[in-house]
């Protein structure tokens, strides 16, 4: 089991048909989110190594065992912006040890959403996952 | 007579799928598909004929340097250069600039020189030059587009100043298709004094090139583009500037003669090319160009003018898409972007619909900066392209409308 948050997108998944409707609901949760304030667009916050603009912020309440991860995220693009929410669902509020441990490609891979959008290196997914697991992992470390 | 379902027939990869339906392949632009011509002399040249080239007397590597060298011929006739003398084979034209930069601009300019292009240019025909801005403080003067792409060419010989020492130039915009009139460039530039250097990694494939008519100095045509193997191409230089050449880089078959305390070269072009070449891809770059030059670029010309005309009409009628680049005569190239919509998602959705487009900055900052947008998207047609494939494309941008819009 993931985050309940993370398990009920996959509900909201399991009603879901054909690509063109999981791309749709990924790009609705992407609107649904909030956007990040222009000041935290910064080359700090920059993910690098995706073809369009992410930027990512954590933050980590406590620490040590204790440690809760927080992030907030975005994109110049839409279905990435969606990727973001995804991720969030899946990371947002949780101990920053289970961050770390989670295995996001098999988490993800539970959307059924097509290889193409979960897997392509250029959307940044893969980027995405790495500055988060750094993040959480530094915090867990932190004791 | 051209018949584009006999043409599309000779292209394998055409006839397969992509996300379940088939292959729409719109990104010509970024490297052309092969037809079976080229890849059966690809297979014939490893499989039946394969040696070095320029080393050996034994049967296979005559074979081999025979088909290398016929294709310098091949490459002079499809630019209608003077002569094949005046050919140097390359990996294509990213390979061409670096070369012009290193071996004829470099010895040559001092700081404070300058070379003018234009803001249509691709990065292959800017980062060298800035290579020679750091090295030498050599001087870039960009020469900006008008807003529908289109390039004045008294506008360019106009920047030519006292201390300039070349100007490089785009035969044909990646972006927005734009086909600049090189040879008024040629004119005004030669009147000055100053040789030109054109980018024809686009231009070659779409129209027929002349070199002489065009008056230019030097033309780089890349074989990828050509609907040869990646790994090739050429540079026609004319005659006195390959003699102002100095060696690019330093290697076996560029040599005359090597001691312990001296080195003298080979003659050009053999000067500039050191070490074993791309010899199989260059030898499927000259059945590419005598592919294309059975069919004729006139015809390829006229049909690509047709694909144009109608995709400028389709894509022209959709009120939610911005087209980059309506500059009079272009070429089947077609940039644009959607509110709402980044260009990466557009091509994500297309890709959905077997359609292949290029999105991003297309290898071409300066110009997205002038042109005031981030990315875009880039269908870029070819010689295989129907008018069903523009009507696919416009019903993924209507699906692309319908999510993002």
């Amino acid at each position: 089991m993931a985050s309940p948050a993370f398990e009920a997108v996959v509900e909201d998944f399991e009603f879901l048909g054909d690509w063109e409707e999981r791309y749709r609901h990924v790009i609705e949760m992407g609107r649904a989110m909030d956007p990040l304030e222009d000041a935290l667009k910064v080359p700090a916050t920059k993910v690098q190594g995706c073809a369009s603009q992410v930027w990512l912020v954590p933050r980590v309440d406590g620490e040590g065992p204790e440690a809760v991860y927080h992030f907030a995220g975005d994109s110049d693009a839409q279905i990435v912006r969606g990727l973001i929410a995804v991720l969030q669902a899946l990371y947002d509020g949780q101990p920053a040890e289970a961050v770390v441990a989670t295995d996001a490609p098999v988490q993800l891979a539970r959307l059924g959403l097509d290889s193409h959008l979960s897997s392509q290196r250029s959307n940044g997914l893969r980027a995405m996952v790495q500055r988060i697991r750094e993040t959480a992992a530094a915090a867990a470390a932190a004791a | 007579m051209f018949d584009v379902a006999a043409i599309r027939d000779q292209f394998p990869i055409l006839k397969r799928e992509v996300n379940g339906t088939p292959l729409v392949y719109l990104d010509n632009g970024a490297s052309a598909q092969k037809p079976q011509v080229v890849l059966d002399r690809i297979m014939q040249a490893y499989g039946q004929d394969y040696a070095n080239v320029h080393r050996g007397l034994h049967t296979l590597s005559t074979l081999s340097t025979e088909a290398y060298e016929g294709v310098r011929g091949k490459v002079a006739r499809f630019l209608n250069a003077p002569s094949e003398e005046e050919i140097v084979l390359n990996s294509g034209t990213t390979e061409a600039m670096n070369m012009v930069a290193y071996s004829w601009a470099a010895p040559r300019l001092q700081p404070g020189d300058e070379i003018v292009l234009s803001v249509l240019e691709h990065h292959a025909n800017i980062v060298p030059w800035h290579l020679l801005r750091e090295r030498q403080g050599v001087v870039l003067k960009w020469v900006d587009c008008a807003p529908d792409g289109s390039l004045d060419p008294q506008a360019v010989i106009d920047a030519i100043g006292p201390k300039t020492k070349l100007v490089a130039v785009t035969h044909l915009s990646n972006v927005t298709g734009t086909v600049v009139d090189v040879a008024a460039i040629s004119r005004g530039a030669r009147e000055k004094g100053v040789p030109v250097l054109v980018d024809g990694s686009q231009g070659a494939v779409h129209m027929a090139v002349d070199v002489q008519a065009l008056g230019c100095d030097f033309y780089a045509v890349t074989g990828h583009k050509l609907y040869g193997p990646s790994g090739s191409g050429a540079i026609w230089i004319a005659k006195e500037r390959l003699a102002e050449m100095r060696p690019f880089m330093g290697g076996g078959d560029m040599i005359d003669t090597v001691t312990r305390d001296a080195v003298t070269y080979a003659p050009t072009p053999m000067m500039l090319e050191a070490g074993t070449p791309g010899i199989v891809s260059t030898i499927g770059f000259g059945t590419a160009l005598d592919w294309m030059m059975d069919i004729g670029m006139d015809k390829i010309a006229a049909h690509e003018a047709g694909l144009r005309d109608y995709a400028a009409e389709r894509l022209g009628g959709l009120n939610w898409l911005q087209l980059q680049g309506t500059a009079p005569g272009k070429a089947a190239i077609f940039s644009f972007t959607m509110a709402g919509a980044h260009a990466h998602d557009i091509s994500t959705v297309l890709d959905r619909k077997g359609i292949a487009v290029r999105a991003g900055t297309h290898c071409a900052m300066p110009l997205m900066e002038h042109l005031g947008v981030g990315a875009t998207c880039r269908a870029s047609f070819g010689v295989y392209n129907t008018v069903e494939e523009v009507d696919r494309l416009v019903e993924g941008l209507e699906l692309c409308q319908d999510l993002f819009g």
